[in-house]
């Protein structure tokens, strides 16, 4: 398909609204946040609290898979089935274990890999952020975080939910995934533009 | 002091802030995700910014005084610096940061000394301003201040 157009960012959010997919209380997206930074940690939790969802703030990468229980030394004392995470967004600047490294493990996972995974750097780095979206990240956020990064997020998981309820899990699926995926990582760099043909293949 | 007359001086107060380029976007973001129920957010970031860079300020004082400097090292302080500087919307501050940081690549010793002096200036000025226009908000009030400026 020949790309002859573009599209505001604005118009996907809206349209996913439009099929209220606003899960129930007791299902609160509960989101694992991991970060070295203090002052990030407070800022990305309360942008995520604000957005309805449940946070842990963890600061550093071996912290976030003792809480997952991945950690071989030290796991979290607390089952799986009680964690429920939906959404793992971590930091990729972090001494020790860096977010790409963490990204890895999760994915290496079989528990875990299924995890959505997003990867927040200040750096706007493009071999940077491909080299997470190949490893499985999901999206890739330019810091600092804003409130509509956070809603777009919220607004996938939610369509994401719908998605995987809904539809047979087929190959095409896969295919559009990855598209998606580097359709929202590069929605971010280039401020919200994208192209109609993609816009479409997303709810085809 | 009248309840309008005092809302007319946060705004006064707040747009030289931004005008000057003290502050950025990021401010007005975190602004936003204040309500009736977390009314203080924006002081409570900005207080934990000032505490907590007080310690990297210190282990970048102490790597400057290094003889031959660790640039790597000078560079990653920075990073992390920076990076808290860019989430209060510190503007000023974070573009003293980069600054630093290009001389930290150039292998630039001096630059790096006269950046961060200068750097240090910014930092306390915002303090000033942030924490004299924080004094003024909790007078009138969280309703009254989040408003973008003109």
């Amino acid at each position: 398909m020949a790309r002859n157009g573009v599209v505001s960012m604005h118009w996907r959010s809206e349209k996913i609204d439009g099929f209220d997919l606003s899960p129930p209380d007791d299902e609160q997206v509960h989101v694992l946040a991991v970060d070295d930074s203090l002052v990030d940690r407070k800022v990305i939790e309360r942008l995520l609290k604000i957005s309805c969802c449940k946070v842990t703030a963890v600061d550093s990468g071996i912290r976030a898979l003792q809480f997952l229980g991945l950690d071989e030394e030290k796991s979290s004392s607390v089952g799986f089935d009680d964690l429920k995470v939906d959404l793992i967004i971590t930091d990729y600047c972090m001494p020790g274990m860096t977010g790409y490294e963490l990204l890895k493990k999760i994915k290496e996972s079989s528990t875990f890999r299924e995890i959505p995974v997003v990867i927040m750097s200040s750096e706007n780095v493009m071999a940077r952020i491909d080299r997470c979206l190949e490893e499985g990240a999901e999206d890739f956020i330019v810091k600092p975080v804003k409130l509509s990064d956070v809603k777009r997020l919220r607004d996938y998981m939610t369509a994401r939910e719908f998605r995987v309820k809904n539809q047979q899990i087929g190959n095409n699926n896969n295919i559009k995934n990855n598209n998606k995926r580097r359709l929202s990582a590069r929605r971010n760099i280039w401020n919200g533009i994208v192209f109609v043909d993609d816009l479409l293949g997303m709810f085809a | 002091m009248e309840r309008n007359q005092l809302h007319r001086l946060v705004a006064l107060s707040r747009q030289p802030l931004f005008d000057q380029g003290f502050l950025d976007e990021q401010f007005l973001q975190l602004e936003e995700l204040q309500d009736d129920a977390n009314p203080n957010f924006v002081e409570e970031v900005v207080t934990l910014y000032y505490r907590d860079s007080a310690r990297l300020i210190l282990n970048i004082e102490q790597a400057l005084e290094r003889n031959p400097l660790d640039f790597n090292k000078l560079d990653i302080l920075m990073h992390q610096f920076k990076g808290s500087s860019s989430s209060i919307g510190a503007k000023k501050v974070k573009a003293e940061c980069t600054f630093f940081r290009e001389n930290c690549r150039a292998g630039n010793g001096e630059g790096c000394i006269r950046t961060f002096q200068q750097l240090k200036k910014e930092y306390a000025t915002l303090r000033k301003k942030l924490e004299a226009y924080f004094q003024l908000t909790r007078q009138v009030g969280p309703a009254e201040t989040a408003c973008r400026p003109k």
